[in-house]
């Protein structure tokens, strides 16, 4: 990957306009940023505002208000960035949260989430099924974009049902395409189209409002922490598609399909990550990672299942000036030999669990670390534990040279008081500037 | 346990080894062609997922095995019950009691189902009463099923006040004295123990084995 090291990463598309007040300001804090990916040590220690429903508390609101107001949550978190002050801002600072009526629209069938579900003031749940079935490798395998529309499509989204009975588009060729195309003519598959660009007309409506964010908060000097997420293959599969129980199973009873569907789905991953993040017009791609943890799985299988495709992955990801920023979630200290082996100074490492003292140790040469006041101690402790945890992490990481973005573990948890995230932010400029 | 011929030693070995399909069909030959008990059959099962549990203990095995040998034993219990003639017998040797459930507000069940595994192929008697589950139905599980040990699983940050208001109605209910209290999932530490008011946490399915058999004054 040596030629990997001299591809310009991607640049900002979003920038304050020459002149503007917060130009300076603005650059000062991407830097820091980049100072960290690129293996300089910034100015001072970045600070990360990541919150999904923990805005609600911080308004007083439910968080199905959150989910389903876009005014209310822009204008909150807005007013969360201008009083905390961090470096960098995730994107939406909603992570997930205002989605309710594209949600809504669609029908989507894997989640519940506040107001649809689970209670208004209850965060979203994923529901862990079988979406696809353990027979069906052959037909993903063959046709990816036919399994797409007539098997996973209907199950997913309820107003997308009628796709099950949608033609099947290979074939449709000359005097057949003629012929073909009357089962576009049957009832619920018009249906399903009809709800499909009704959804995808609130998709639209949702984007324009994150869009709308990312200029207002461009606008105050302060800049993205990513543009776009993706998932890594091993964990689009397992969450998305054979459920946990179906995935684990597979690792025995399907080793071969599972390893050739691995490799085609890194592909379809890979193209669509690197087209997102050119089309946001900005480097940093979020990786949440769920399957990778120590008691998830043994090295082997992981050397075998999970990291080839997510390497390759994020190795094509660099050569297209992208910065990969994996989500580590729980405990992968086991996992920190393996995942060093990538190119120095190309991603961000987010640790959920894993101790950063450790990882600084492995990595610190290789990686921009981030994270990771513990959740239980931003939601039970007081602020002064907060200041302790803080002080911790600029003595034993930055202080020693730790390329380090702080932040929570994932990002500020829902229930944290906010005097405890007030407390994050002002010791990190307490004690590294 | 003693193993009365190849096939016995044979079974115990493939299922132990993860050798599914082979150790489904001899499972099925023992069962349907040479009649073996099939009270013994399971015997022969739990057996293997013995070992399977000392693999895992051993950070030999992990969540995909534990998962797969779980299906294995269904799928041969599945062949054997019906077989069975005068009822399964009774489970006379239990260590003791856990009932198990993940707290209200919370739909994750992974961590829990595989402690509940775990707890069980350790000679525990498990009762799992499932996610999301309110309060005053751990307190009335409580006072039906009189376990020695409750297990409280989570793995939202939710989960923590939910713990919490749940250990607090057990104390409430009076049925705190009985029983020991072990918390576990996602963001659990010793910091959310002291929060909730647990007796204990565990990381992981081996720690919540090695509380239980602590404190039912077994030999870890």
């Amino acid at each position: 990957m040596a030629e990997t090291q001299d591809k310009p990463f991607l640049q900002l598309a979003l920038q304050p306009p020459e002149g503007s007040p917060v130009k300076g300001v603005f650059e000062a804090r991407w830097k820091r940023l980049m100072d960290c990916v690129e293996g300089r040590m910034p100015d001072r220690l970045p600070v990360a505002l990541y919150a999904t429903f923990w805005l609600a508390k911080y308004g007083g609101i439910s968080l199905k208000e959150l989910m389903y107001d876009y005014e209310k949550t822009k204008e909150l978190a807005e007013r969360a960035t201008l009083e905390l002050d961090p470096d960098v801002v995730a994107p939406n600072l909603t992570a997930g949260s205002v989605w309710g009526p594209s949600l809504e629209a669609l029908d989507f069938k894997q989640l519940q989430w506040p107001g649809h579900g689970v209670g208004d003031r209850q965060p979203y749940q994923y529901l862990d099924r079988e979406y696809m079935m353990g027979e069906e490798y052959e037909e993903f395998l063959f046709d990816p974009t036919a399994f797409y529309l007539r098997k996973y499509l209907p199950r997913i989204g309820g107003a997308l049902e009628g796709f099950a009975d949608m033609p099947y588009l290979p074939g449709m060729h000359y005097f057949r395409l003629i012929s073909g195309l009357r089962g576009f003519a049957r009832p619920q598959v018009r249906e399903a189209f009809e709800k499909l660009f009704k959804a995808a007309e609130e998709a639209e409506r949702m984007a324009a409002h994150n869009a709308d964010f990312a200029g207002r908060i461009t606008a105050k000097g302060y800049p993205r922490d990513a543009g776009s997420s993706t998932g890594a293959p091993y964990d689009v599969l397992a969450d998305y598609f054979r459920g946990a129980r179906g995935m684990m199973t597979d690792l025995f009873r399907r080793k071969d399909k599972l390893l050739a569907l691995l490799d085609k789905m890194r592909i379809v991953l890979t193209r669509l990550t690197i087209d997102n993040a050119r089309a946001v017009g900005h480097p940093v791609v979020m990786i949440p990672i769920h399957w990778a943890p120590d008691a998830f799985m043994s090295e082997k299988q992981f050397k075998e299942f999970y990291w080839p495709t997510f390497r390759q992955m994020m190795l094509e990801m660099i050569d297209a000036g992208l910065i990969p920023m994996p989500l580590w979630e729980a405990d992968c200290t086991k996992r920190l030999e393996i995942i060093a082996d990538i190119p120095s100074n190309k991603a961000i490492y987010w640790f959920e669990r894993t101790d950063l003292v450790k990882a600084h140790e492995v990595l610190g040469n290789t990686v921009c670390l981030r994270g990771n006041l513990s959740p239980s101690l931003l939601t039970t402790g007081t602020p002064n534990d907060v200041d302790a945890a803080v002080r911790h992490l600029v003595e034993k990481v930055f202080n020693r040279g730790g390329r380090l973005l702080l932040d929570a573990a994932f990002g500020l948890p829902d229930e944290t008081p906010v005097e405890n995230a007030r407390a994050m932010f002002a010791a990190a400029r307490k004690y590294a500037g | 346990m003693n193993m009365n011929d190849d096939d016995e030693r044979r079974l115990v070995q493939l299922l132990a080894d993860m050798n599914e399909d082979e150790g489904a069909a001899l499972a099925k030959k023992m069962l349907l062609e040479d009649k073996v008990a099939p009270l013994r059959v399971l015997e022969l099962c739990r057996a293997a997922m013995e070992i399977v549990g000392k693999r895992f203990e051993a950070q030999e095995y992990f969540l995909p095995e534990l998962v797969l040998a779980g299906e294995m034993l269904d799928n041969i219990g599945k062949i054997a019950k019906p077989l069975i003639t005068g009822g399964l017998g009774g489970d006379t040797n239990k260590l003791g009691r856990v009932l198990i459930g993940t707290v209200h507000g919370d739909l994750h069940d992974i961590g829990k189902n595989i402690v509940t595994f775990m707890l069980d192929i350790n000679g525990f008697e498990v009762k799992d009463i499932g996610v999301d589950v309110p309060v005053q139905t751990f307190v009335d599980e409580i006072r039906a099923f009189k376990p020695d040990v409750v297990g409280l699983s989570g793995f939202l940050t939710l989960a923590f006040d939910s713990m919490k208001e749940t250990i607090e109605a057990i104390d409430q209910a009076g049925v705190r004295s009985r029983i020991k209290i072990m918390i576990g999932g996602g963001q659990v530490d010793e910091t959310v123990r002291a929060y909730t008011g647990a007796d204990a946490f565990g990381v992981n399915a081996v720690e919540a084995v090695a509380l239980g058999k602590k404190w039912m004054g077994a030999t870890v």
